[in-house]
This record gives C-alpha cells, structure tokens and sequence, in this order.
C-alpha cells in the first residue's frame, strides 16, 4: 500500500515535468519566457513530489504510537508496567496479523479488532489527506506556471534545501550514533566504575553472568578491566605498522621517483587491489596459512607458539594496510613540484640523495597524514583479529601468544544470547566510545596535518 | 678561450626533433646569451650543457659537447662531478623547503666539500656573499627558504649554485618570474659572477642580453640562425631573421 502510494507520488512528479516544460513551451511561442523551459518542469515536479513526501513521512513515523496510545487506553485502568503495556500490545498485533498462537482473551481479541479498524481508517485518511495536498499543490504549482513566474528562484531555493535536508541527515546520523553510545556507555558505568575499566588488568565479562538478580558487585569490579583490550590493540596494530609502513614507504617512494611510467601504470592498481579484498578473506588466510606458519616456523626455532598468534593477525593486517601507505604516499612525494628535483639534480645530487633529502622531508607531513589514517583502519580492524589472534583476552607482550583486540572482543559480546540491561552488553557500548575517541583522535591530527600540507605549496 | 664547445648538436624528445646541428663556441669567463621565440629550443641547448635532459625519458641527444676538451655527451660522463662543475639556476625560484642555510649547504654536503662545520658556515657565508643576499638573510640563516621573496628566492638558488664552486653557470630564463627591481640585482650579480665563472644565459628579453651578455646566440625553430658578439647581433645582425626578431618583427 505504502510503496503504491510513493511509486504513485514519484510517477507523477515525473508526469508533471513534462507537463509544465510543455506549458513553458506553449507559453514560449507567444511570450519571452522568464527561466528555461525545465525550470518549469522541476516547479511542477517539486510541487508535486515534495508536500505529499514530506506528509507521508510524517504520517509515517506517528502513525504507529498513535494507533498504540488509543489501544492502550482500554487498559490504563488495570495498573500495568511499561512492560506488560509493551507486552500486551505485541500481543494485540501479533493476533491482528493472526501469527499470534497463544490463549486469546476477549479483552485480547475485542483489542486486536480495534486494531485492525484503526489501522484501515489511518491507511483511508492518509491516501485522502496526500491526494488532497497533490490536487492542491498541484493546481496552486499550475497557476504559477501558467502566469510565466519567475522559476528559476524556487528552484533554486528547493535544491538548496534537498541538500540542506541530506546534509542533516548523515549530521544527524552521526549525532544519533554517537550518543547512543554514550548513553548506554553511562549505563555501564554506573555499574562498573570508570577506574576499574580503564586501570583494571583483567578482562573476563562471562564470568559476571548470573541466571537471576544482579552479580557480585566484587566480581563486576574485576571483570570489565579493559587494560589487556587496549594492549592489544595496540600490540597488534603495532605489529602491522613494522610490516606496513617500511614495505608501504619503499614501495611508495618506488613507484614515485624510480619506476617508468608503464611499470607505474600497472604496479599501481595492483597494490590497491589489496585494498580491495574483503577482511573477511584476510581473515582465514591470517588463520588458516599464515598462523601455523608462523607456529612451524617457531616450534622449529624451539618457542612456545600457539596457533593463534598476534604476529600472525599483526603481520596480515600490515599487508592489508600496505596500499594505504604506498599509495598515499606515492601521491604526495608525486605532488612535490619537478622543479625541486630539478633543482638537486643539478646540484650534482643522485637519485637516492634526491628523494632522501628534498622529495621526503618535502612529503613528509603527507606521509604522516597518511600512516596516521593507516593507524586509525589497524585499530578499527576487526575480522582479522576474530580469525587469527583468539579471543582471549590476554595481557602480553610477546607477539607468539594469542591476544584480543577491542573490536573483537565487542564481537564477541554481541553474538549470542545477550541480555539488554546486562553490564557484559553494555560494555560492548563503552568499548566502542573509546574506540571512537581513540580514532577520532588520530583522524583528527592526521587531517590537520595533511592540510598544513596542503597550505605549503599553495 | 673557448670553454664549452658544441658540435652538430641534435636533440630528439621522441620523434621529435628539437635541435638541429647546433654548433657553438662558449667562451669562458663571459656571458653567453641565447635569445629566441618560446620553443626554439634554447633551453633545451642549455640542458644539454648540464645534462639535465637525462630527467626526460625520451630526451635523445646526438653529437659532440666537449667542455675543456672532456665529452659531456657520453656515457661514461660522471654526471655528478659534471653538475658539480656546472651549476644551474632555474626560471622560477626552487628553493628547497628548508632553512637557507641547508639550502646553500645542500651542494657542499653532498660532495663533501666541507670537513668542519667551521668550514661549511664559510662557505656559506661567502656564496651567500657572492649572491649579494648576505646582508638580507644573515640574521636568519636559520628561517626556511621559501618564506623569502620571489628576488631573494632566486638569488638563494644563485647561491646554491655557487656554493661548489663551479666553472659555468647555466641559467633559464633568471629573472622571468621576478619583479624589476629584482631583475636589475640580478643582472648586477651576473656581471660580478662573470670575473670568476663562465655564465650561459637563456633569456626571453632583449633588452637583458644586451646588457649583460658579451655574446649573443638566436636560435628559431630548432636551428642557431647566428652567433656572435652581442653588440653585432644587436646593431648590425647578418641575417634577415635575426634582425626582424631583434627589431620586434616576430617572436
């Protein structure tokens, strides 16, 4: 019905362009026109689409909490919880769908029936109402048309607020998902103290599950320290930045300065093809190849190696990274002016000499710009990290054990049975706000950096 | 005396031709002008003076450049010691992004001119001295190069230049991107540099070669029409084409 309606909607704005080119058109024959003739197709197209849009949404997102206010009425008597309230009306549409399968009381049924009426006048009153706004903006849209108005004017002014609207969307988007986070992140630390997330050493959140009431307070404070989570990541993406950045820089300052074009050309896209795999694919290569490599390798050297090893997901995760690196950096030391290598080269310098003491220091804050925005994908990676390096939460240092990440270990919060109110799932909230600190962080120096860049040649 | 001479010099960038059997005699301790309508080819001779063509893939030269009887253009040249010998100044400024101090000091350190610092901050202070900037910059040795103007820039890159002592200074088109103050220190500076070392001047001007050049090269479409003491080229040029470029016929 909905998607009828839209499609009806979007159809006849197509309609009415061509309408009102045509009316232009008509009008052109005997009078100057005051804007193109398409200026008047989008007036008429604008008119139609963006009224009868703008009330479907609406009538949309209020719709449902107003149908539930008037089925919930019959039973404010009856001193229910919020829940139960909840409950009860699940229960009422469940049984309007007829997928519900339990008892069914009058009370129940008598309610599924309103429903159900309800629902048929709302969907009658909305077709009414939005055919109503098309006929009236539509005709007021005509007039306009048909006086020759100036057009150009609102149709500026209409792009401008379809683009105001999108900007606000992803704004508000964002806004939304952050204090998301937030707030459930605050939750969680009116159950677990800040102190104890930030400092404790262990982390271990099954161990709070309890099948009823609430857990130990003494346990909640020995559980959710986040300390190894933190170590972690950064261990492991340490570890990916010794294989990314020198492989990334050399093979950047290669394709830069040393190879002719046709090997540019070609070595180019196929070290952004790298970037272009799936993590997922990184993901069983670093479990299932590189991790009981690198365990062979070490059980030949005598070492202790476990199968999954954070030198295993460190050193994948580096080899994704390198095209970030080489092709940023490639960019930026290609973006140093000619003359400049013009200039040392007629001093007598060598390649080599070039690239080390004009082409670099030159692109070096590019460079930074992009090992920082390289750090921030390390610390975000995930999937990898699940695969190769475990999920036990260890602290080390020593790059054979296995080892746990903060975007892991929120996985493994989230799947399987999860309770909503529980501080384990909440955590997962406050992980996730301190990674977005953490990368936010980085993001933010590295932008600033890579401009300050920018202002340098210009 | 002859410093660099040029035989039947040909230059290709690809399939095209750019030199055509240039032949020419640069004496030393003078300035050499080369003048000429834009894509005559007379950068691409003073290129070929330094070797700097090699930074073009397709750049091909033929014949024979003999500087103090050595063979530029050969393959066994040691193109490092010829660019220590014949330094180059470039039409828009190309300080490095650094302190003026590195960017004199670039040249020396990578021949490792100076043993001392001591001698390195003479070396300095004297190019910079050479290129009349001392006095601008002594106080801020330490400031990045670029920040300077547009003139001071380019007498930086002359002192750059000078900085290894060369035997020849190449230099395309100076003053094109600078002011006419600038331009008259720098054509002062080129009469003092030429007590020392051989200058080649590439110029769009005219007037500028015939102030501050002894010898004056017109090149059209490839070919060296003449060559000979400026002030010949100037009043009373043997070719017909010589003498509609300097009066302003075409170009």
């Amino acid at each position: 019905m909905n998607l009828i309606l839209v499609t009806f909607i979007i159809l006849l704005a197509f309609t009415s362009y061509y309408f009102g080119r045509k009316k232009a058109l008509v009008i052109q024959s005997s009078q100057r026109l005051t804007a193109l003739p398409k200026f008047y197709g989008y007036y008429l197209a604008a008119w139609c689409a963006a009224p009868a849009l703008i009330i479907f949404a609406l009538w949309s997102v209020f719709e449902p909490s107003i149908v539930k206010t008037f089925i919930l009425q019959d039973y404010t008597d009856q001193n229910l919880t919020k829940n139960e309230l909840q409950l009860i009306y699940t229960k009422v549409k469940a049984l309007a769908a007829g997928t519900y399968t339990g008892n069914i009381t009058n009370f129940l049924d008598e309610s599924a029936n309103k429903y159900i009426q309800l629902k048929g006048i709302a969907n009658s009153a909305k077709v009414a109402i939005i055919l109503a706004i098309l006929i009236f903006s539509l005709s007021f849209a005509y007039r306009s048309v048909q006086k020759n108005d100036r057009m150009r004017e609102p149709v500026e002014i209409f792009l401008k607020w379809v683009l105001f609207v999108a900007s606000l969307g992803a704004v508000l988007v964002t806004i939304g998902i952050v204090f998301s986070l937030l707030f459930e992140a605050i939750r969680f630390f009116q159950a677990v103290k800040i102190f104890d997330f930030i400092f404790g050493t262990h982390w271990y959140p099954a161990k709070t599950f309890v099948r009823d009431g609430q857990p130990d307070p003494e346990l909640m404070k020995d559980a959710f320290g986040a300390v190894p989570l933190f170590a972690g990541t950064f261990f492991i993406a340490f570890i990916a930045m010794c294989v990314a950045i020198p492989i990334g820089l050399l093979s950047g300052i290669y394709l830069s300065e040393y190879a002719g074009r046709g090997v540019r050309k070609y070595a180019k896209p196929i070290i952004e093809i790298l970037a272009g795999i799936p993590t997922v694919v990184y993901g069983f290569f670093a479990a299932l190849t590189v991790g009981p490599f690198v365990k062979e390798i070490g059980n030949a050297m005598g070492l202790q190696v476990s199968a999954e090893s954070a030198l295993a997901a460190g050193a994948v995760m580096g080899v994704m990274i390198i095209p970030f690196i080489s092709s940023l950096s490639d960019d930026v030391m290609t973006a140093v002016p000619q003359n400049l290598r013009d200039g040392s080269y007629a001093m007598g310098a060598t390649k080599s000499e070039t690239v080390k003491k004009v082409i670099f220091p030159a692109a070096l804050p590019g460079i930074v710009g992009s090992i920082l925005l390289a750090v921030s994908r390390a610390i975000g990676e995930t999937m990898i990290v699940v695969m190769a390096s475990g999920l036990a939460a260890n602290l080390t240092m020593n790059p054979l054990e296995s080892t746990s990440t903060i975007t892991a270990q929120i996985v493994v919060i989230l799947i399987g049975d999860q309770q909503f109110g529980d501080p384990k799932t909440q955590s997962a909230f406050a992980l996730g706000i301190s990674l977005f600190i953490v990368t936010l962080f980085l993001n933010v120096i590295a932008l600033s950096v890579v401009k300050k860049y920018r202002e340098k040649y210009e | 005396m002859s410093k660099i001479k040029a035989e039947n010099v040909n230059v290709y960038y690809g399939s095209k031709q750019a030199l055509f059997d240039v032949s020419i005699d640069i004496a030393e301790k003078e300035v050499t002008a080369l003048i000429g309508p834009s894509g005559c080819g007379k950068s691409t001779f003073l290129r070929c003076l330094n070797r700097m063509n090699d930074v073009i893939e397709i750049c091909k030269v033929e014949g024979s450049i003999k500087m103090d009887n050595l063979e530029l253009n050969s393959r066994k040249l040691d193109v490092v010691r010829l660019r220590e010998n014949v330094g180059m100044v470039f039409q828009k400024p190309n300080p490095f992004p650094k302190t003026i101090y590195e960017n004199v000091a670039y040249g020396p350190t990578i021949h490792g001119i100076a043993q001392s610092k001591e001698e390195m901050d003479q070396i300095v202070e004297t190019s910079l001295k050479k290129a009349a900037l001392w006095n601008e910059v002594k106080d801020r040795l330490d400031e990045i190069g670029t920040g300077l103007s547009g003139g001071q820039q380019q007498r930086l890159c002359i002192a750059r230049a000078i900085s290894v002592s060369p035997e020849v200074i190449l230099m395309d088109e100076p003053c094109s991107a600078l002011d006419p103050i600038a331009t008259a220190q720098i054509e002062e500076l080129i009469d003092d540099l030429k007590k020392e070392v051989t200058i080649v001047i590439v110029t769009h001007s005219m007037s500028q070669a015939a102030r501050v050049s002894q010898k004056t090269g017109f090149f059209h479409l490839g070919k060296l029409i003449e060559f000979g003491p400026t002030d010949k080229i100037f009043k009373n040029p043997d070719n017909q084409q010589t003498q509609d470029y300097i009066t302003g016929r075409f170009g």
